[in-house]
């Protein structure tokens, strides 16, 4: 009997050790926030609604993409539209505040958070954050559990939920792979006729617009979407009224992972709440064998 | 009286009314398995890009890991806490929360879009990823709960297996082979059981954590830092209901007599389980300031209401009367309550309360995906039939147990 109770005890410090050791080595996402990490500053005052942002991003991801001349039909604008699966970026319209005939056009794709919920969310870290600010997508590690669009405070990933085999996530990725990781500039910013959209650095770009601000206050509504916005994104808007009224989420300040990490973390640092459990009640355990064999 | 009862496979026809509408069920569910994964998820469910989780992760994952709870709880009481009064309870219990979360993995592959990587997870894991941490924990549970079913299958057949012909040589070696991962796993099973509980504990708490990261997509009503605490306390107290209402179930279906006196004991705990949990509940709203949400009459607050009425008040109440205890009718109803709740529950966190900012088409579980759901749960109640009829799982008497002879020989009443 003394020998299995020595064993019972043997293995159980053995495990508790092993499984410790295990949960270390974990990896977590490429996440980088560099200081240098570039943006795009959207100036909605500015946006004719054209929508040749919206041809040259299929263009230039391979989607098909149609006539450029067909982008002329503004008739897309009576309702409203979000990116999908074959448009990772469009525009929609809204009343102007200030000038009824004059509508508003906001751009809307992914706003390449500074601290992404999808890079936090996703299973099996498909998702990354890179240096120069562009949240990408891995294909060769999505399993498609569409945690990332569960997590998107701006509801900003699609799936591909027409294929049965090998369905991608599809949202705008900064132009990384041919444009922005070798120094090119994103596709919808190089085709803008009227430049609403402006690519650089973005402690730049939030210079520039607050200088915008400053300088045309009657034109602009004073906020910057995107400066603060879930602890800050790489695209920021300028806008003549108040962001509500154009649909822009009320998402707050935090990260947008929120309380997620911390209690994450907190059950799982260095292993030590799972462990004292398993001792706990090994514990308990022990006691009531002991307690049954001394009565036998 | 326990020593009456020993677990032997059932002996009864497999068919009957009900298992026929079962295995009709089932096929039904196996044709829209065939579309989904012949033609995608779109060509089966209503997800879209706003509602990218539905039916299938609400309920055949979530609730399902849920209402799976009855193995953990009941390997705790009699393994962890030494409560051999309940023992009988054990291996059905086993049992049921094995299928369960077979099922909520079959679930899972459903409802991936390249569920062939699912290898990915242990490989690829994300640290800070909750969904991986339920994810290696139900891996990790599940293959554990077939540890702990792997007694069973080798009391079956020890000294039984006769395989005829060409394969006639192999007799003794898996012979000898069973006997010894029994020797095995008898002395290291106390390993497996609080590894069970313990893994158990982390994954059904985080499965609360999952929809936090939301943030303002989910309903106030449900979203609470708290929310992992909530579900692991809802999940204590629906283990034991789970267990008897599945224990009444089987010995109505299979013509056993129900062990009355053993469930009525194991009744008691779930009124306090269930109050524990009814306390923080209403203690987070009322922290929160969330029940000014009820003031409005609207989906999400009838269906709170529907959730905490109905699954938790009223079965509680009926936890702590003693005439529920004694009634199989009224206790049976009791333990659905509490099901029901726990459902409901985890149906409203993933579904109810989820409203996405941009909607273009509101969610509505299609046909196809009611379908599968029901499929496979029918296709899980026919495999705990099947299993019952193979395994010496269910407690029955022991036809060639003579008392007298017994106390004569033995002389003791163990």
């Amino acid at each position: 009997m003394d020998q299995s109770r020595r064993t019972f005890l043997k293995t159980l410090g053995l495990v508790s050790f092993s499984a410790a050791g295990a949960k270390k080595s974990k990896a977590t996402p490429t996440n980088i926030l560099s200081d240098d990490r570039m943006g795009v500053l959207v100036d909605t005052t500015v946006c004719i609604g054209c929508r040749r942002c919206e041809y040259a991003c299929k263009a230039e991801h391979n989607l098909p993409a149609g006539d450029i001349d067909d982008y002329n039909d503004r008739s897309v604008f009576e309702r409203l539209r979000r990116p999908d699966a074959d448009a990772l970026t469009v525009v929609n319209q809204y009343p102007n505040d200030k000038e009824d005939r004059l509508p508003v056009t906001v751009k809307v794709q992914c706003m390449h958070c500074d601290h992404p919920a999808c890079v936090s969310a996703c299973i099996v870290g498909a998702f990354s954050k890179q240096k120069n600010g562009a949240v990408i997508w891995d294909e060769s590690r999505c399993i498609g559990c569409r945690y990332c669009m569960v997590a998107c405070p701006f509801q900003i990933p699609a799936f591909e939920y027409d294929k049965a085999i090998e369905p991608k996530i599809m949202k705008c990725d900064f132009c990384y792979e041919n444009r922005t990781s070798k120094g090119g500039i994103p596709a919808c910013v190089e085709i803008c006729p009227v430049e609403a959209l402006t690519f650089g650095k973005r402690y730049e770009l939030v210079q520039l617009a607050h200088e915008k601000i400053r300088r045309n206050p009657d034109r602009y509504f004073d906020h910057l979407f995107g400066e603060h916005e879930v602890a800050g994104t790489s695209w920021l808007y300028l806008a003549g009224q108040d962001f509500k009224s154009l649909d822009f989420p009320d998402v707050g300040t935090d990260p947008a992972p929120g309380a997620t990490e911390p209690i994450q973390h907190a059950i799982f640092k260095f292993f030590v709440p799972p462990v004292a459990l398993y001792a706990l009640l090994g514990g308990i355990m022990w006691l009531g064998k002991q307690n049954r064999e001394e009565e036998e | 009286m326990d020593e009456l009862l020993k677990p032997a496979p059932v002996k009864r026809p497999f068919l009957s009314t009900g298992v026929i509408i079962l295995i009709v069920l089932a096929l039904n569910g196996i044709v829209w398995s065939i579309l989904r994964f012949g033609l995608g998820l779109g060509a089966v469910t209503n997800l879209n890009n706003q509602y990218p989780w539905g039916l299938w992760i609400g309920i055949d994952v979530a609730a399902g890991v849920a209402l799976a709870a009855g193995g953990f709880t009941t390997s705790a009481l009699v393994h962890i806490f030494y409560r051999e009064d309940f023992r009988v309870l054990v291996r059905p219990a086993i049992m049921t929360a094995m299928l369960g979360y077979t099922f909520v993995a079959v679930g899972v592959m459903f409802d991936l879009g390249r569920y062939y990587n699912i290898w990915h997870v242990p490989v690829m894991g994300n640290s800070n990823s909750v969904l991986f941490e339920v994810g290696i924990c139900v891996m990790t549970y599940l293959g554990t709960l077939y540890i702990e079913f792997f007694p069973i299958v080798t009391e079956r057949f020890i000294g039984k297996v006769h395989l005829k012909g060409a394969l006639r040589f192999l007799n003794r070696p898996i012979d000898s082979a069973l006997r010894w991962i029994d020797n095995f796993l008898d002395n290291t099973m106390f390993f497996f059981i609080l590894l069970g509980v313990v893994l158990s504990c982390l994954h059904q708490s985080s499965l609360g954590t999952l929809m936090l990261i939301a943030g303002p997509k989910i309903h106030p009503l449900w979203q609470t830092p708290i929310s992992p605490l909530l579900f692991l306390l809802s999940a204590f107290a629906v283990g034991f209901p789970m267990v008897i209402m599945e224990s009444l179930s089987a010995s109505r279906s299979l013509g056993l007599k129900p062990e009355m006196d053993v469930l009525a004991r194991l009744a008691r705990f779930v009124g306090p389980l269930l109050g524990v949990y009814l306390a923080f509940k209403i203690g987070d709203m009322v922290i929160r300031g969330t029940y000014v949400y009820l003031n409005e009459i609207n989906f999400a607050s009838v269906m709170w209401v529907v959730e905490i009425l109905f699954g938790v008040i009223i079965p509680i109440r009926m936890f702590f009367w003693d005439k529920v205890l004694r009634s199989r009718t009224l206790l049976y109803l009791a333990s659905l309550l509490v099901i029901f709740g726990v459902l409901i529950n985890r149906f409203n966190v993933f579904i109810t309360a989820y409203t996405p900012p941009y909607i273009l088409k509101p969610y509505k579980p299609s046909i196809g995906e009611i379908s599968i759901t029901i499929g496979l749960i029918s296709l899980e109640i026919l495999l705990y039939r099947t299993l019952v009829m193979i395994f010496p799982v269910l407690a029955q008497p022991d036809k060639n147990y003579r008392p007298k002879a017994k106390f004569a020989i033995r002389g003791v009443i163990r």
